[in-house]
């Protein structure tokens, strides 16, 4: 079965605000080093463009039809996803499959600084006919979620603020990283309670900023010769939208995602197999939840590999070497596609100061946020 | 005409039917970047600026950062005449709301003078003129705001009206 890789990356930001440059002003500039990186004209040479954003958070409905120009893509095949960029890449991946297209483009965008109510976007998402009246912060619904998986797993407190300072210390060596800060644990159990059992400091915070991937079929690999990174596995999921049937202790999304894309990357031990892991954070607890309901840990055991130093950039399972959301800045949609980026630079060998040693193979995993259910993952390797 | 279906009151449709009511209070504020910050400031100064793109070897306007056509970016900024032709246009009796108005709205693309490679230009109103005589291909000029009163807008350009020695 013929391969897919990616052939090319491109990042813009990531900052708290963009204000400098229009959205589109700043997808051209990811786009623009994407196409530079993987060494193609844009213009003659992708049969396809995805690009990931929604009307909401764009503030303009049928936001896709202005997704073209930024991309080298006027009068071309260009369609949109409502998602993260991991579903646009899972898009990207099934499109060059059918053998009809041999190079696509995913790009995914965030401008947060240009929305002045966020909150009440993500109200928004909220079922509007027995959710939303409580007009409750967020947050909250990411504590009630929190809440229930301390209970079910018997993690600390303590393994949760050390995750938070893990990567808020980790994106001090990333260079597209906007909040790096030398953190202790106890400093994050310092920050406000915002909804119990919920800290301040264990939120991650809005950044602009788009990134620009660029995936290939072989034939255009050995074509180019350049330095591609293939996909071994890649899939989505959802659990349920509503809150009186999903699962609150656990990520079931990341499961079934994981069933999946294991299977269709021929993995069977994760956390043997798996060289470097970015794990979506949204929110510090997130992270060990995810990688229990991934199959990297079983229950109850990735806050003991927190504490054990097992998750830090040394450690036997680096864990957010890139910061994470909570370190690079949640860019909502990009998310997913900023940590691709960072698996790209280290299996290429290009994560500088950040560098894992022997870094062969890499997992992304994303979560869209409060208050979905819905994850995406995908697994990299050198060969 | 026979409308087919159920007639429903307005008072029926907002309260006999059980429903959800849920007005957002939404809003954004767009940066407008390097080439659209350039755009309307030169409205702000009388003017409408345009953008050369040297390996396309055309002007167009409103500016942008990076040329659609060869994806090379842009930075040569020309100011251009406040003259275009009409590309085309619409005589508009109804309001966004779908009532009638007594007095038509005239929106047209307006093609401006020193762009190339038609059509080059943007969406404005016209007026000072019957609806009955627009033509495609008539010459327009920009009728502006005073100068204290532009704010940088595309609205700072009142209307286009018909070029008198046309």
């Amino acid at each position: 079965m013929e391969k897919v890789a990616i052939i090319g990356v491109g990042v813009e930001g990531f900052r708290s605000a963009i204000r400098e440059l229009s959205y589109k002003e700043m997808v051209y500039q990811a786009a623009v080093k994407a196409y530079d990186d993987a060494q193609i004209n844009p213009r003659e040479e992708v049969d396809t463009f995805i690009s990931c954003e929604e009307d909401f958070n764009m503030g303009t409905s049928i936001t896709d039809e202005y997704a073209p120009d930024q991309l080298g893509a006027a009068q071309r095949t260009v369609h949109t996803i409502t998602g993260d960029g991991i579903q646009g890449m899972a898009a990207a991946y099934m499109q060059i499959k059918t053998g009809m297209f041999d190079v696509a483009v995913v790009e995914a965008q965030s401008r947060v600084s240009d929305i002045l109510t966020h909150n009440q976007i993500t109200n928004f998402a909220f079922d509007p006919l027995y959710n939303r009246q409580f007009d409750a912060v967020y947050h909250s619904t990411a504590a009630l979620e929190k809440r229930a998986y301390l209970e079910y797993s018997g993690t600390s407190e303590e393994a949760i603020a050390e995750v938070a300072a893990k990567n808020y210390n980790n994106a001090l060596k990333n260079p597209i990283a906007a909040y790096g800060v030398r953190a202790k644990a106890s400093d994050i159990m310092n920050t406000d309670m915002i909804a119990s059992p919920l800290r301040d400091g264990e939120i991650s915070k809005p950044v602009d900023g788009a990134v620009v991937i660029v995936m290939a079929s072989e034939k255009v690999v050995k074509e180019k010769n350049g330095n591609p990174i293939y996909i071994n596995g890649i899939s989505y999921a959802t659990n349920s939208p509503n809150f009186d049937t999903r699962d609150w202790q656990y990520a079931k999304y990341a499961k079934l995602t994981a069933d999946r894309v294991y299977k269709m990357a021929g993995i069977n031990d994760p956390k043997e197999e798996i060289d470097v892991f970015e794990i979506d954070d949204t929110y510090a607890f997130k992270e060990l939840q995810h990688l229990e309901s991934l199959g990297v840990y079983d229950k109850g055991e990735a806050g003991k590999a927190m504490l054990n130093g097992d998750l830090g950039s040394k450690g036997s399972t680096p864990v957010n070497v890139s910061g994470g959301v909570l370190g690079v800045g949640n860019a909502h949609d990009v998310n997913g596609l900023q940590r691709i980026a960072e698996l790209v630079d280290q299996l290429r060998g290009h994560a500088g100061r950040r560098q894992i040693s022997d870094a062969n193979t890499g997992m992304a995993f994303s979560w869209r946020g409060v208050p979905t259910t819905a994850g995406a993952l995908a697994i990299l390797s050198k060969e | 005409m026979k409308v087919r279906g159920t007639k429903l009151t307005s008072d029926e449709f907002h309260n006999k039917v059980i429903a959800v009511k849920h007005a957002p209070e939404i809003e954004y504020d767009w940066a407008t970047g390097v080439a659209i910050s350039k755009f309307l400031k030169g409205l702000k100064d009388g003017k409408i600026i345009g953008v050369y793109c040297d390996s396309c070897d055309r002007t167009v306007t409103p500016p942008r950062m990076f040329c659609e056509e060869c994806f090379s970016p842009m930075s040569k900024y020309v100011d251009l005449p406040d003259t275009g032709i009409i590309n085309t246009f619409s005589i508009a009796y109804i309001k966004t709301d779908a009532s009638r108005v007594e007095k038509p709205q005239l929106p047209a693309v307006i093609d401006i003078d020193g762009t190339s490679i038609s059509p080059s230009g943007f969406l404005h109103l016209l007026d000072e003129i019957n609806p009955d005589d627009i033509k495609i291909g008539m010459k327009v000029k920009a009728v502006w705001k005073d100068a204290i009163d532009r704010t940088g807008a595309i609205t700072d350009i009142k209307y286009f009206k018909k070029m008198e020695d046309a």
